[in-house]
């Protein structure tokens, strides 16, 4: 099967226009006799959703938490970017063009990152004619602040709360939608399966969670918003609900799956204090502004700190090893997330991490309290100072915060091409849960703006060619495909309910968390990674032996919600090994250790591995088929990164 | 640590619950009050008995979706946080913990410490929101917003909707809530042009919903993790008078009008 | 008519109504503190029993006064309709009681306003009513000699039962007679229990405008971060401790010095 992109010709700046000139409308009238299936409601979803109703058609939207409201997206702290130039320091669409694509390590679309540029100052406009209260300056207009990968102040921002306000936006949209009776919502309702009719999706298969009843529903086009899939890693920076389910489902039922070993890893999170551990906490990466990152310089000063036997304030200055500062004396503590993340589990692979459980390393803010004063420090950092003093009951002020990598995004995600449309024609993929445009690292601020992007401007253009060329011809739910697809739910979960071995659904999942950190998280490497694949197809066999389901199909029943969950992460994160394997070069989230610079950093192979890696699913336990859609970059010139 | 844990249990909506008691052993002080209670029900998982099934979702007090009625508090015993943020170490080794389901006959128990808030959900629904279609609006800078009006329209914005304030006051009031998108859209320029006939549309809801009205006791404000306050109450009072007494706009009925 | 009907069945405007005669009593307690001062002046109770007579004889006064028991009645009522209504809202308690921080005052509004609604009724029953209705009160003669300013009192026997008040000037002589309120006053403040009754009423009035005052300005949205300080000084020191404390100290100071 050939990937076509679908990327209009022409010159960058008139892709997008030429374009929407080009796709087909629906004619008003017909708008009602169309109905829309969105799975999600986060900042994709929600506003997809809010501007599909508002042009009329009819959309069904689903989300597994008890409001739209509660969508992961909400919890996204920094702000969002838009090239809207409103500081006058030389921004402009072409610019945030260039530092996404670069940012991303050229493994994205030009023509895609381009529109995500161009429509990123809509976003602003929008939100704040919905009532979004940014910050704003003393004469009344929009604040902006800097964020990682720019020089230019484009970051909107409502405290450090940016994703819920934007999301409550897009939420009370969909909330107006819902009044109206144009959008009908299932809330506590999980998407368990897609159904095609003729290689076309046409509906899909839900579990009502309050009373466990597998509904079907049909819809003329299917639109899944479900976010990324980080939680294969079990501790990560997600909600605990956050999951691969329904991108899985589609993937199993023949959408391709793109780059999934792209994963992004925050480096300064708060971190592990034990097993019972379910969740970690982000801290905002401005802390390495004026904390310095360090380690004990040998294994037996940090055996000490670890049992508690010496504090942090009682090791010389000449026992630390400030290791950033040591490996990168321009960049010092500022190098880039993944370049910081990666170093931190070196010293902590080397036996020097820090804390109870020794994986942490120290951010110092010693010297930046006798510099500046401890007042400066608190109105610079006290809210985050706060945050870590409630999480840990250790004082940052009096000792150091011990810091540690987190996943935190995933690049990866369902294959789309410049439509949003998967592969399977009528299934479509918007924000996280798609790869397109943040290549192998996503810039910070970027993905509320391509979330927003895809929902509000994108997909209320592209749905409509697609649906201009289906006609509104009602969706025929006695097709036998959807009795088919439904009894496959069906049969999925009782096989899930019979199991009733003797680990719990929650050990497998951790146990998985383990393989995929220790092998395919920071960095990797052939060995390891082959490794892990066969621990993974262990660890999912024993799963299907000896897992342990309590409760019944017809209630309430968390662990089986659960257990369907991670049953789909025990098979994706095959496939992100099976993706890591492949990729033999260093690119943004993806490093190996077979392939860097002489500096240790990311080297990218641009001959071989500039090309997007859709994954075809073959059935169950075979290898899956790879597609490669080429990138080519007619406008960007590729440069390797360096932090000397 | 070990602690007693006196547990609503209710199997659905249409059962009576009762209290259970279970014994957490083990539980670190560096756990949040949620990975305590994975602790206990993964050993209630492994002797084959239901989990306690609470909400639940973040787990960094943002979604607004975790709740519980600890020691006769919403989410626990300190200011300004969710369950989720709750440490164990606010406890201590030996206490007993009595853990409910939040109370009120606008939000119905679906199973043991989970409630159905989709109350919340159809307030909102009556006219929380500025009603533009996603294109063709003005400039993000075209109206200046003074900056006291647009942090407070967001200390306002900032709820999370989690509905500890219903489960302090002691009328199961939604004022503190509803109160606070009326007050954020109510202060901006943006939101003025509904500002009469929203908060008519809102409250009729909640008053539709069956929220006890609210006596000013404060209760909500002392628990509200997000620290919205009271005087969102006395704005939307205002605005709800000044409405219904001397305004043309009636409550907004957009059902059915789209296109 | 709907669009007011619906106004005021609201869960808000139930509130401003409890607001708008909330604050209309509070207004009334003034007055009737300042009028009763002359329980405390030592004229043999001229002044209160003239002060009463012009109460119930003059005829704005007399249109307030029927406004004032109609707050009353509906004060009472719509707070006693929102505590049922607010009781329905949580059908199923909390097993554990609540620890939330919130003023004790705020949180027994309703058992507050009964007790004082009893007090009224009490109250009422017992000056209100049988000064107006009954023929239970006895009468004085005021003789004030308008030269010397010498006053002398006598009791006095209308001819007819429904006799009020006369005030006439013979010789330099003004002879006021008018029903003696005072004494049945005095009368009831040397009942150890009426001092009782009333010593409580005037705590729980305390209590109630502690919360109250402040709060209606809260419901009816007038708060303001200049002014709201000044409410609730006001309300905390005038209608919490000034005002509950002046009538308290009546009957005290009747039982225990005169």
């Amino acid at each position: 099967m050939s990937l076509d992109a679908k990327i209009p010709q022409g010159p960058l700046a008139e892709k997008w226009s030429k374009h929407k000139f080009n796709l087909k409308l629906v004619n008003p009238a017909n708008k009602r006799k169309y109905d829309v299936i969105v799975v999600g409601t986060g900042l994709a979803g929600a506003s997809a959703a809010a501007s599909l109703a508002e042009l009329g058609y009819n959309v069904k939207a689903f989300c597994f938490q008890d409001s739209p409201r509660r969508a992961h997206s909400i919890a996204a702290q920094g702000g969002i970017n838009a090239a809207k130039n409103y500081q006058n320091d030389g921004d402009s669409v072409y610019r945030l063009f260039y530092d996404t694509i670069k940012g991303g390590d050229y493994r994205a679309r030009e023509g895609n990152v381009y529109r995500l540029a161009e429509v990123s100052v809509n976003i602003i406009d929008q939100c704040v004619a919905q009532g979004v209260p940014f910050a704003r300056e003393y004469g009344g207009l929009l604040d902006n602040r800097s964020f990682g990968g720019s020089q230019v102040s484009r970051t909107f921002y409502a405290r450090g709360q940016t994703g819920q306000q934007l999301l409550l936006g897009a939420y009370s949209a969909l909330n107006r939608q819902i009044h109206k009776g144009k959008v009908k919502m299932y809330t506590r309702s999980e998407m368990l399966d897609v159904v095609t009719v003729d290689g076309q999706a046409k509906g899909i298969i839900t579990r009502n969670l309050v009373t466990g009843e597998i509904d079907t529903h049909t819809g003329h086009a299917v639109l899944l918003c479900t976010g990324g899939y980080g939680n294969v890693f079990y501790l990560s920076t997600n909600a605990i609900g956050s999951n691969v389910t329904a991108a899985w489902r589609a993937h199993k039922r023949g959408a391709f799956f793109a780059n999934p070993c792209y994963t992004q890893i925050h480096p300064t999170c708060i971190p592990v204090t034990g097993d019972h551990q379910s969740k970690l906490t982000l801290m905002s990466e401005s802390l390495r502004n004026d904390g310095r990152v360090w380690a004990p310089k040998t294994v037996e000063t940090a055996e000490k700190l670890r049992k508690k036997e010496i504090t942090a304030a009682q090791v010389a200055e000449e026992d630390r090893d400030y290791f950033l500062e040591r490996k990168y004396p321009s960049f010092g503590n500022l190098v880039p997330r993944d370049v910081a993340s990666r170093n931190a589990k070196e010293m902590v692979d080397d036996g020097r991490g820090v804390g109870g459980s020794g994986f942490a390393v120290f951010l110092d803010f010693a010297d930046a309290i006798n510099r500046l004063g401890q007042e400066a420090v608190a109105a610079k950092y006290g809210n985050l100072f706060d945050m870590y003093y409630q999480i840990t009951d250790e004082d940052p002020y009096k000792q150091p915060m011990r810091i540690y990598p987190a996943v935190h995004y995933t690049m990866g995600g369902l294959w789309v091409d410049y439509n949003l449309s998967t592969n399977v024609p009528g299934l479509y993929a918007l924000g996280e849960c798609n790869f397109s445009d943040h290549g192998a690292n996503r810039l910070g601020a970027s993905a509320l703006m391509q979330g927003l992007a895809d929902g509000y401007f994108v997909i209320p253009y592209t749905l409509g060619d697609y649906l201009a060329s289906i006609g509104p011809k009602p969706v025929d739910a006695s097709h036998p495909a959807f009795a088919k697809t439904k009894q496959d739910v069906v049969d999925r979960i009782n096989t899930l309910l019979a199991l009733k071995g003797t680990k719990t659904v929650n050990e497998y999942h951790r146990d998985l968390g383990h393989i995929m950190w220790e092998y395919c998280g920071m960095a990797r490497t052939e060995e390891g990674l082959t490794k892990a694949k066969g621990l993974i197809q262990a660890l999912r066999a024993d799963f299907w032996k000896n897992a342990l389901i309590v409760g019944a199909g017809d209630e309430v029943n968390a662990s089986l919600e659960r257990a369907g969950r991670v049953a789909d992460f025990l098979e994706l994160g095959e496939l992100m090994v099976d993706d890591a394997l492949m990729r033999k070069e260093s690119c943004g989230g993806h490093f190996r250790l077979e392939s860097q610079t002489e500096e240790g950093e990311a080297l990218r192979n641009d001959d071989v591995f500039a090309f997007v890696g859709a994954w075809q699913y073959k059935g169950d336990n075979q290898p899956e088929e790879l597609h490669k859609e080429t990138l080519d970059f007619e406008f960007v010139h590729l440069t390797q990164r360096s932090y000397k | 640590m070990n602690l007693t844990l006196k547990v609503w249990r209710q199997k659905d909506a249409n059962s009576t619950g009762k209290m259970v008691t279970y014994k957490a052993e083990n539980i670190s002080p560096d756990m949040s009050f949620l990975e305590m209670l994975d602790v206990v029900n993964e050993s209630l998982t492994l002797k084959g008995d239901e989990p306690i099934y609470f909400d639940h979702d973040c787990r960094e007090g943002i979604c607004g979706m975790c709740s519980l009625y600890i020691n006769g508090r919403p989410h626990g015993p300190k200011r300004a946080i969710t369950t989720c943020q709750l440490h164990m170490r606010s406890f201590h080794d030996g206490e007993t913990i009595t853990i409910e389901p939040w109370r009120a006959a606008s939000f119905p128990v679906i199973k043991d410490l989970t409630v159905d808030r989709s109350a919340f959900d159809r307030i909102q629904q009556a006219g929380g929101y500025v009603s533009v279609n996603t294109g063709g609006v003005p400039d993000a800078n075209i109206i200046p917003i003074p900056k006291v009006i647009a942090d407070e329209a967001f200390n306002s914005a900032t709820c999370i909707g989690c509905g500890a304030c219903v489960a302090a006051c002691k009328n199961a009031s939604a004022m503190l809530f509803v109160s606070a998108k009326v007050s954020q859209l109510g202060m901006l320029p943006q939101g003025q042009p509904e500002r009469w006939s929203r908060v008519q549309s809102m409250v009729a809801q909640m008053d539709e919903e069956g929220f006890g009205s609210c006596t000013n006791t404060g209760a909500c404000e002392a628990e509200c993790p997000k620290e919205i306050t009271l005087t969102n109450i006395s704005r939307m009072n205002n605005d709800f008078f000044s409405a219904k007494l001397f305004r043309e706009e009636k409550v907004h009925d957009h059902s059915g009008g789209g296109e | 008519m709907s669009e007011i009907k619906q106004t005021f069945n609201s869960s808000l405007g139930k509130k401003l109504i409890m607001a708008l005669t909330g604050l209309f009593l509070c207004t009334f307690i003034i007055v009737h503190l300042g009028g009763n001062l002359f329980l405390f002046k030592d004229d043999q109770g001229y002044g209160f029993n003239v002060y009463a007579n012009f109460l119930t004889h003059f005829p704005p006064i007399e249109v307030v006064a029927y406004l004032l028991y109609a707050s009353i009645l509906v004060h009472a009522l719509y707070g006693l309709v929102l505590t049922l209504k607010n009781r329905k809202a949580r059908p199923v308690a909390y097993a554990v009681q609540t620890k939330s921080p919130a003023s004790w005052s705020s949180k027994n509004m309703g058992l507050l306003g009964a007790i004082l609604f009893f007090f009224i009724v009490v109250h009422m029953g017992d000056f209100w009513y049988k000064y107006k209705f009954t023929h239970s009160v006895g009468y004085k003669e005021y003789r004030t000699n308008v030269l010397t300013n010498q006053t002398t009192v006598t009791d006095f026997v209308p001819a007819d039962p429904t006799f009020e008040h006369s005030s006439t000037t013979v010789n330099d002589v003004e002879i006021v007679r008018v029903k003696d309120i005072h004494t049945l006053v005095s009368t009831s403040f040397h009942n150890i229990w009426y001092l009782i009754l009333y010593v409580i009423a005037m705590g729980t009035l305390a209590f109630h405008l502690l919360h109250g005052f402040q709060s209606a300005f809260q419901t009816l949205g007038w708060t303001h971060r200049k002014y709201t300080p000044v409410v609730r000084f006001i309300g905390t020191w005038f209608f919490a401790i000034i005002i509950p404390a002046g009538f308290a100290l009546m009957p005290i100071v009747y039982y225990f010095f005169k």
